[in-house]
């Protein structure tokens, strides 16, 4: 589904990425963990199309297609979906108004029936329930005056409405207690199948114990230095990145 | 052939001489004195310049109008206009009264004034003066003030027809009534527009003021209104201009707040070439409460510049203004906000904010409050900002699969949204808004 080759990025002219790869099959769960700093939201940054970062060199195939020469919005109608760390407040945007020109956008690309808004909100109010969040505040501007773990649930339930391939979560664990965190996990789950697929970038093992990664995946200084199973989650967490961060260095001045 | 007057200043006097031995001529003899009087100061004013200084005109130039020789032209003079003109410029619902005039002369065909509640009249301004002159008389030109603003001298110097709306006290008016003021530009002719509205005690009224171009040419509309807010009542003031872009647009807007009242005015600026709003409100009485909104959206070269000034004479009284702009290409606006708290005047509420979205660098907005604080037990804030489009919330769109152009248009619509929701006649807001997205789209496309 995605293969990323020797990916090179830099934000404001500083380079993060130092040629990553990475390939994604449909039905897989990837977990990309690393130190703060490694690169692992410039990733999923660079593959939304956010236009502060450039990829520099290196290639990304989505399906198939150069993902890197297509416009945000059509890499989101193209199925892929960025789950943000910092969601944006939008003062002004009803929620609800917002996503359902989101959807509308969506299927109209795909040449589907798009939704009126009696047919939208009743699909919203089914979707809405997976994430427990208050049907109110879909009536309210987007993300305005959430809290931090609303604007997660937020972000899960506009997956859950567009339902993508490929759903990129950039920390959605970050800030959130443990019964948030266990609703969010639950809402990430649902849209596990062997059709899609999921890159989970997170700081900390604990999400993984409640959406269980097919493959772990350690950044360190814009490059994946080591892959394995849930297991290597579990490695890092009793250990810390610190070993892995001076084996990375002494490999580097050495070579 | 007649002598070439040497200004245009001596041309409008040459061209008032004429009216008051024609049409002008059967009006009551205090409304030939007002005339007369505010000609003199006219011609002792003469039009404003923005040299240093002079702060109120320090940012706009109205040189063109003063250079410019637009002409004033005879009520029978007037241009015809279909009803489909008409029609195209209304705003609200077909079945409110509404009066109609051209280049400020009353079209008696194209106006529609629907069954009224007794003690509620909509009529010419000149008819009122000769069958109920008292009515007028205690206010006509007793706001707005002709001895110091040469636009309101000016104005005043042609009061003849207008709109006249007297509610008799204790009348509450479910349905808004129209006034539409349609300028043409076939002969560069030249609108002094005339408005009072009296609303007494306890009573209610909307007034929807409309400008607009029947084509797309150049004149100069200059118009006054004078807005009596009795105890106790409530008027709610719509102000929407459509004018030509190449058309000079100037209002005068002066408002007298009775005690324990409520006052809206919300003033939306879509045309012109130049505008100016000054927009001057003062509490008569205690305890009254007012909000002045403004929205204005302008591109190209267009210039646009509201004064605002809230008197605070009394106590008790609130205010809230709220401007919001959206400016392109190489548009400017100004925002002049004045908040006057006199001695005495205790537990004052007075906010003001204004902002602007830039949506080019080349676009520049002045926002320019004044404060002047006479009681220390009182509550004065405000706020500006002006900024460009929030590149983040953008991005966010976009990765929800929104193409960049619809949220672009979302982004802008949702800085103005605040404004447009303050119009609480639905019907007015649904077609303000639209108007304003048709040409926010029209921007987005070009």
């Amino acid at each position: 589904m995605l293969e990323v080759k020797d990916l090179h990025a830099s934000v404001g002219g500083v380079e993060i990425l130092k040629g990553l790869s990475l390939r994604v099959k449909a039905g897989e769960v990837h977990a990309i963990m690393g130190p703060n700093g490694s690169g692992k939201s410039t990733l999923a940054n660079v593959l939304a199309g956010n236009p502060s970062y450039t990829a520099t060199s290196g290639e990304v195939l989505f399906e198939g297609e150069d993902l890197l020469t297509m416009l945000p919005e059509n890499r989101a109608r193209a199925g892929l979906f960025l789950c943000f760390q910092h969601p944006t407040e939008i003062h002004g945007v009803r929620l609800d108004h917002f996503m359902r020109a989101s959807f509308n956008s969506i299927q109209k690309s795909k040449g589907l029936q798009e939704m009126d808004v009696l047919k939208f909100d009743r699909f919203l109010n089914e979707k809405v329930g997976i994430v427990e969040m208050d049907r109110n505040l879909t009536k309210r501007s987007v993300n305005e005056g959430f809290s931090g773990g609303e604007k997660k649930r937020n972000e899960i339930l506009q997956m859950a409405v567009l339902a993508p391939k490929l759903a990129i979560l950039d920390e959605p664990d970050s800030g959130l207690d443990v019964d948030a965190l266990r609703t969010v996990a639950e809402g990430i789950n649902q849209l596990r199948s062997p059709e899609n697929a999921i890159i989970l970038v997170t700081h900390y093992q604990r999400i993984l114990d409640y959406v269980v990664p097919d493959n772990v995946h350690v950044i360190i200084n814009g490059r994946i230095v080591k892959s394995g199973d849930k297991k290597l989650a579990l490695e890092i967490e009793a250990q810390g990145y610190d070993e892995l961060e001076k084996s990375v260095e002494s490999l580097q001045s050495s070579g | 052939m007649t002598q070439r007057p040497a200004t245009q200043e001596q041309a409008y006097l040459t061209a008032l001489e004429s009216f008051e031995k024609n049409g002008y001529a059967n009006d009551p003899s205090w409304a030939h004195d007002i005339r007369k009087a505010a000609m003199s100061r006219f011609q002792s004013l003469g039009f404003p310049t923005s040299r240093r200084g002079n702060e109120e005109w320090k940012y706009t130039d109205i040189g063109p109008i003063a250079k410019a020789k637009f002409r004033s032209l005879d009520s029978n003079a007037q241009p015809r206009v279909n009803a489909a003109d008409v029609e195209g410029a209304s705003l609200g619902e077909p079945g409110w009264s509404q009066l109609v005039f051209v280049n400020g002369g009353y079209s008696e065909e194209l106006s529609s004034v629907s069954s009224l509640p007794a003690g509620v009249m909509v009529v010419n301004l000149v008819e009122a003066m000769r069958s109920t002159p008292d009515l007028v008389q205690a206010h006509l030109a007793r706001h707005a003030d002709y001895e110091a603003n040469a636009f309101t001298a000016l104005n005043t110097a042609f009061i003849h027809e207008g709109a006249f709306v007297h509610i008799t006290d204790g009348i509450m008016l479910d349905e808004p009534i129209r006034l539409l003021f349609l300028s043409t530009s076939q002969e560069e002719a030249v609108s002094q527009s005339r408005v009072l509205i009296v609303a007494g005690k306890d009573s209610k009224a909307a007034i929807i003021e409309g400008y607009a171009g029947i084509s797309d040419g150049r004149y100069f509309s200059n118009a006054v209104t004078e807005i009596v807010v009795g105890d106790g009542s409530t008027v709610e003031y719509y102000k929407v201009q459509q004018q030509s872009e190449k058309a000079f647009h100037i209002t005068t807007t002066e408002v007298a707040l009775g005690r324990d009242s409520n006052f809206s005015s919300i003033n939306i600026d879509l045309g012109g070439k130049l505008t100016r709003n000054n927009l001057n409100v003062l509490t008569e009485g205690e305890g009254s409460s007012s909000v002045l909104n403004g929205l204005y959206l302008v591109n190209g070269t267009q210039h646009v510049d509201n004064q605002v000034i809230i008197d605070h004479a009394k106590p008790y009284t609130t205010s809230r203004e709220l401007y919001k702009g959206i400016l392109d290409g190489k548009s400017r606006s100004v925002f002049h906000g004045s908040i006057i708290v006199r001695e005495g005047a205790v537990k004052v509420n007075a906010n003001q904010v204004d902002k602007n979205l830039l949506l080019s660098d080349q676009a520049e907005a002045d926002t320019k409050p004044a404060f002047w604080v006479y009681c220390d037990d009182v509550k004065c804030g405000h706020g500006a900002a002006c900024g460009q489009m929030d590149e983040t919330a953008l991005f966010y769109m976009r990765s929800r699969g929104i193409d960049e152009k619809t949220a672009r248009g979302l982004l802008t619509r949702a800085f103005i949204s605040e404004v447009i929701e303050s119009i609480s006649n639905e019907p007015l807001r649904g077609q303000v808004d639209a108007l304003v997205q048709t040409k926010l789209q029209e921007w987005l496309v070009s």
